[in-house]
């Protein structure tokens, strides 16, 4: 096997193969720009590959981007990411019911359309189904398999001539004036013209050594997994604090409650489930009582980066000129075709051709507290709580 | 850390913070399985003023044996296993020690699975300390511990050949236990698959049992286990047929009736055509015995392959600590060689080392003098080896297309063609990889974990048992490396299926259902873009709406 790209470097090096940076990677390359992503593990090895796959990000400037591009996206990269449209999600009291309203308000202010639907509607749509208070058929969002869709970008990348380096951290940087010259990993140096950090949440301290402040805190975040079952005529079906989709396979995939703030170098290589798993068995019992039989054959966790006010940051620093951070803060599994497309527009021409990107700036953290992890209580249980 | 001088601040409400369940008991020294290994641990630690619990998953239920969980069972459960209350009395009557424990004090729970060990760690620390997941009969429950002895013993490698989903197919270890532990094993004619010490070993103890064992399938030139043992077995009339596969289990929905052997060359490569025709209605599977250490492994313990201690193992110090230093392994789940296999003193003293390291740990002064824990002996033997040419053997070169994994009915050509699954109605997409555009750079073969998420191999509801040895030596096959170079496929709590319902029986405490959000509960992460204010900062962020949860 001969290391892929191992030598030189790439017109634009994107650090990360999870989906933000693969994805940007793909757009890059399909417009025919040499890119080189560099990733320090395996492709989609980190919470890419261990999301709950849901793509309904209705409050985000992305949103209508997002939308567009899923039913397209097989197409698009050529190979199948197991979208499927539209989302059911179910209340089981009036606070939910209410909470759920909010996707029907911001579709609507988009232009799509949301049906309310009764119990009745709701135990003959989704046969798991119980006693509901009621719900909505979101005729918008949707879901995908997160394995099959980080590979399909990796491959409709080198398709397109990209280059993937995995199991290559980079370490840290090359700097010209006020450009970054290339980036520095076990495996030697790479220049660039242009760099694109999507690291997940490695950005900030990457970002950092650059002289760029990205404020970023982790977490653990965990699902569970049943045995397949008959397939219900709609796959995205949750509510009762829960996301997740039944699998084309059948299997129910679900996840929700608290998360667990992790510091950066704790995280290791792996993140390990806890009995939260009991918590959301129980939520998923009473969301689809009529599936309380079928067993739990596994779980899983990632670690997920989020900002402190939780939405993604999408920019090009100011202080250097040909650097691009992107951080999609713990929704951008399914945002990742627009935001991928959002990082490509950047980097060639420095601004966002089809969406404003204004809130998703740094600059609004420009007066943010130093200590904002703790006055925000964003700490790990040793440090912060107990 | 907060700074000095600084006031703390109350940690997020919607994080795990102060809701840990209420864990309704706990114990000091937690023994998992009640083996030798188990028992002599038990009993080593037993009345020395700390409380000791034993738990062993036998009796099984029956609707876990139908799923070949947690061993390769082939559907060969004789009656009597669907009586509860009878197999908890066999079981006991079997294992005479646990009656010893028992007088000794400790704890035994029968028919108690563990599922998940959770350690309390850094990045999993809002549980007040290490507990473990179990099951029994009636509910799942949490118990907490200070030191942990795990003693799971083996399960078998599963071996792909056509057919071999057929009732009657099954592991030797499987049929070991329904014979020696429950004393229902419905098999009446036998051929043992693997010539190795401990398949020879089982076979032998199977026939003492009035198991007939028509014959000893082994793909290598010579039988790797006990001449003598090898003897007993002709001697009752075993043919030995070495340089020989199962090509093919025949017989009907109902079970077995024969299998088709066919002769091999060390390549594995058919060197006749003619099938030869044997009939049994049992195929005990003992290509390979294989430590199992699921609980260990998913519990964060660090494994790596010793081909000499049969496989992926807890990477041990002199007193059988893992990694975790308040986790131990002992028996066959610390691993398998010839010797250990043949003498049951091995496995007890691995059991009684690690209670005296556990004890130690408990503040209890260790009794007698140090000693050092068993190390494999006896003549080099090559676990890798011996499973890669049964897989090439009898996979790669079989005629036909093997499904490897059943569960999920992916054949080997789907794994080597990273084909998608079935209900994706198996496109082929043009430019489509094969296992060698997956292999990473620095990655000396595909990783098992990236296959399944692919082709699902080893993704379904036997949590991976039969196949995972087999897909691991495809992989190495296939980029032509060896066997270590393939990383291990993680484990996932729950280690047994369990079922939601039973699982969400699980006591909870009130803080959890007080503050439960969907996604990280931040009213600002849900703001539409249209309404985000141009600066964030954490005294002038909104907390109140809109509600959290989305
Ligand atoms: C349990 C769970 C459920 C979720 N559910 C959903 C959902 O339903 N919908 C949704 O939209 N989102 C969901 N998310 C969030 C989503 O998964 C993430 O927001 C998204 O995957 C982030 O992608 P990324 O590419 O930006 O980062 P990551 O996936 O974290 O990828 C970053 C990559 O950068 C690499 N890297 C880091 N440092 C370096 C370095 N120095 N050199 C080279 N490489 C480096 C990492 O190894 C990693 O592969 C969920 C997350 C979790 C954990």
């Amino acid at each position: 096997m001969s290391p892929e790209g191992a030598e030189g470097g790439a017109a634009v090096i994107v650090i990360g193969a999870g989906v933000t940076g693969l994805s940007a990677g793909w757009w890059l390359a399909r417009d025919g720009h040499d890119v080189l992503v560099i990733e320090a593990g395996a492709i989609g090895w980190a919470a890419s590959g261990r999301n709950g796959g849901g793509c309904s990000h209705h409050h985000s400037p992305l949103f209508l981007e997002e939308q567009s591009l899923w039913p397209m996206l097989d197409e698009l990269l050529g190979y199948p990411t197991e979208f499927r449209p539209n989302r059911i999600r179910i209340a089981l009291d009036e606070r939910q019911f209410r909470l759920y309203r909010r996707a029907l308000e911001n579709g609507a202010r988009q232009g799509f359309r949301t049906d309310v639907l009764d119990p009745k509607q709701i135990r003959e749509l989704v046969p798991f189904a119980g006693e509901a208070y009621g719900g909505y058929f979101y005729h918008f969002g949707g879901h995908a398999n997160p394995h099959r869709t980080v590979q399909a970008y990796a491959w409709a990348l080198q398709d397109h001539g990209g280059r993937i380096l995995q199991h290559t951290p980079v370490l840290g940087f090359d700097t010209r004036a006020n450009r970054v010259a290339g980036v520095r990993t076990p495996g030697g140096a790479f220049a660039c013209d242009h760099l694109v950090i999507a690291a997940g949440p490695a950005t900030g301290a990457l970002a950092a050594q650059l002289g760029v402040s990205v404020p970023l805190m982790s977490a653990r975040a965990e699902m569970i997994v049943t045995e397949p079952l008959q397939l219900m005529g709609t796959g995205g079906v949750d509510g009762n604090g829960l996301y997740g989709r039944q699998t084309l396979r059948g299997n129910l995939a679900y996840g929700g409650g608290p998360h667990e703030w992790v510091e950066l170098q704790d995280m290791g290589a792996r993140a390990h489930c806890t009995v939260l798993q009991a918590s959301i068995s129980r939520r998923l019992c009473e969301l689809l009582p009529k599936a309380g039989h079928a067993r739990v054959i596994r779980s899983w966790a990632g670690f997920v980066e989020n900002t402190p006010d939780g939405r993604p940051v999408i920019d090009r620093p100011a202080s250097l000129e040909n650097l691009t951070v992107a951080t999609l803060s713990s929704v951008g599994f399914g945002l990742s075709p627009a935001a991928g497309r959002a990082v490509r527009d950047l980097v060639v021409s420095g601004s966002c051709g089809f969406a404003d990107l204004s809130t998703l700036g740094l600059a609004r953290f420009a007066g943010l507290e130093p200590g904002w992890r703790a006055l925000q209580g964003w700490l790990p249980a040793a440090a912060g709580g107990e | 850390m907060i700074p000095p001088g600084s006031r703390p601040h109350a940690p997020d409400p919607a994080s795990v913070i102060g809701k840990a369940p209420p864990i309704g008991e706990a114990t000091d020294l937690l023994v998992i399985g009640a083996g030798p290994a188990g028992v002599s641990a038990a009993l080593a630690a037993a009345g020395r003023g700390v409380q000791v619990t034993l738990v062993d998953e036998n009796p099984v239920p029956l609707s876990a044996m139908g799923e070949e969980v947690p061993l390769h069972f082939g559907g060969r459960m004789g009656a009597t296993v669907a009586n509860r209350n009878a197999m908890l009395e066999t079981v006991l009557e079997a294992n005479p020690q646990l009656a010893e424990a028992v007088d000794g004090g400790v704890d035994v729970r029968l028919g108690t699975a563990a599922w998940g060990l959770f350690p309390r760690r850094p990045t999993t620390n809002w549980i007040g300390g290490h507990v473990v997941g179990l099951v029994d009969a009636q509910r799942a429950y949490l118990l907490g511990f200070k030191q942990v002895i795990v003693a799971c013993g083996r399960r078998d490698m599963g071996l792909a050949f056509e057919g071999w989903e057929r009732p009657g197919v099954m592991g030797a270890s499987a049929a070991y236990r329904l014979a020696k532990t429950y004393g229902a094993l419905d098999a009446r004619t036998a051929v043992l698959l693997g010539g190795g010490t401990e398949a020879l070993q089982i076979a032998d103890a199977l026939s003492e049992q009035g198991v007939r064992i028509a014959a000893v399938i082994e793909q290598a030139e010579a039988i790797g286990g006990p001449a003598k043992l090898l003897a007993r077995l002709t001697g009752k009339g075993a043919r030995v047929l070495t340089g020989h596969v199962i090509q093919q289990a025949i017989g009907d929905s109902r079970g077995l009736s024969a299998v088709g052997v066919v002769a091999v060359d060390e390549h594995g490569r058919r060197t006749g055509q003619r099938l030869e025709s044997i009939e049994c209605d049992t195929v005990l599977l003992g290509v390979g015995a294989v430590p199992a250490i699921e609980l260990i492994e998913a519990g964060g313990c660090a494994v790596g392959f010793q081909p000499q201690r049969g496989g992926h193992v807890p990477l041990l110090d002199g007193s059988q600590r893992t990694s975790l230093p308040y986790v131990y392994a002992a028996g066959d789940c610390a691993g398998i060689w010839p010797s250990k296999t043949l003498c049951e003193t091995v496995a007890r003293r691995e059991g009684a080392l690690a209670a005296r390291a556990a004890l130690e740990a408990l503040g209890v002064p260790g009794a007698g003098a140090p000693e050092v824990a068993p190390v494999p002996d006896g003549p080099p033997r090559d676990v890798a080896l011996e499973r890669l040419a049964w897989v090439r053997a009898s996979i790669l070169q079989a005629p036909g297309d093997p499904q490897v994994c059943q569960c999920e009915e992916v054949t080997c050509a789907d794994i080597l063609s990273l084909r998608p699954p079935r209900y994706l109605g198996r496109p082929q997409a043009p430019g489509a990889r094969d296992l060698r555009g997956l292999a990473a750079l620095g990655e000396l073969a595909p990783h098992p974990d990236a296959v399944k998420r692919l082709t699902r191999a080893g993704m379904g509801s036997c949590q991976g048992r039969r196949c995972r040895e087999q897909i691991a030596a495809l992989l190495a096959l296939a980029a032509d490396r060896p066997l270590a170079d393939v990383s291990l496929a993680t484990y996932r709590p729950p280690v047994r299926p369990l079922r939601l319902d039973q699982l969400a029986g699980l006591p909870e405490s009130p803080a959890m259902a007080q503050h439960w959000d969907s996604w990280f509960g931040m009213p600002t992460q849900w703001v539409p873009f249209w309404r985000v204010p141009a600066s964030y900062t954490v005294a002038t962020r909104s907390t109140e709406g809109p509600e959290a949860g989305e």
